[in-house]
């Protein structure tokens, strides 16, 4: 049978605002197949997302949704996960709210290692504020702010995630969709901060002023330079260059934020 | 045995016209008619799923007994 996505989106939604081709749809097919794996019960579920096109993501969803100022996502999300720990978190947005405007509270919540998912669309640039460059956009490609290309290198979120203290971090395309769900549920069900990076097209903003001709085009590009972490094993350095690995990148096991900071009250209240 | 064929539904309101199914269908069965996806070829069908799987826009569902 046809998976029932109607039973999780608000009635009236559809269709939804984003362009013709744009991943983002791609990518919240998956968080719903991702939640209905999970049997997650909608009044104990968040989704918490800043401004951008992918942050437009909640709004669709029925469960508890918080749509925040731009770029503060996950310090919203601290609190309602601070508030109730029992709640599953989940964070959603683009590669220029989560890691530029957003970027100080995204190391931040990287670093707590709070129970959280961090879902980033990364599709190279700000495209609802009108196709701005953004840390993501790769040297030399071309945005509104750029017209004669960019000339700074781009963020890795990934590494950055890794760096700075994340404790499951995985990175997947919207060309291979079948995958999405899975790296959703594996980082849900991680206790601790989890990044899941889907890499995305932008055909308006991006594509176009980028020489791609179609969203077939940037979709064939995302098939194109995606490698599976096992299969880059034993890939040389030199076929590996210009690919970008997906999957589970990294994964451990640390102490949890909700859970440190209960003992810290249980040790204040004992102090008394 | 004889094939089953499956139920392919296309939301035409929904369609933005995007051709991500038309184009990644293994077997060709979708065509664009105007603006939007329509069945072109439902004998072809293989229920391998990738165009309700690939569609950004919620407006493919395929139902396969």
């Amino acid at each position: 049978m046809a998976f029932d996505y109607e039973k999780y989106l608000r009635p009236g939604k559809l269709p939804h605002i984003w362009c013709p081709g744009c991943g983002h749809g791609i990518v919240m097919k998956g968080l719903i197949r991702a939640m209905d794996t999970l049997k997650l019960d909608m009044k104990n579920t968040a989704i918490v997302s800043g401004i951008g096109c992918a942050s437009r993501l909640p709004g669709y969803i029925d469960c508890c949704t918080l749509h925040t100022a731009h770029g503060r996502a996950a310090a919203f999300a601290t609190g309602v996960k601070m508030a109730k720990p029992e709640m599953n978190v989940i964070l959603c947005g683009g590669d220029g709210d989560g890691t530029a405007i957003g970027g100080n509270h995204f190391i931040h919540a990287c670093r707590r290692n709070i129970d959280m998912t961090y879902i980033i669309m990364n599709n190279y640039i700000y495209g609802m504020t009108g196709g701005q460059f953004s840390p993501c956009t790769p040297t030399g490609h071309k945005a509104s702010t750029t017209p004669y290309g960019n000339p700074d290198p781009g963020f890795d979120i990934a590494k950055l995630a890794i760096g700075a203290g994340a404790t499951f971090v995985a990175r997947g395309t919207a060309f291979h969709a079948n995958q999405i769900d899975k790296l959703i549920v594996e980082a849900i069900q991680h206790k601790g901060f989890s990044v899941v990076e889907i890499l995305d097209d932008c055909p308006t903003t991006y594509g176009r002023r980028n020489k791609y001709k179609s969203v077939i085009e940037m979709m064939n590009r995302l098939k194109e330079v995606a490698v599976p972490v096992k299969a880059a094993e034993k890939m040389t350095a030199e076929q590996l260059k210009g690919k970008v690995l997906t999957g589970v990148l990294y994964k451990e096991e640390k102490p949890e934020y909700t859970e440190e900071f209960a003992k810290v009250i249980e040790r204040a209240k004992a102090s008394k | 045995m004889e094939k089953t064929l499956p139920k392919i539904e296309i939301i035409e309101k929904y369609c933005k016209g995007c051709h991500i199914c038309v184009e990644f269908c293994p077997t060709k069965v979708l065509e664009m008619k105007g603006f939007v996806v329509a069945v072109k070829n439902l004998e072809a069908c293989i229920k391998c799923m990738q165009c309700e799987l690939r569609c950004p826009d919620f407006a493919i569902k395929v139902s396969a007994e």
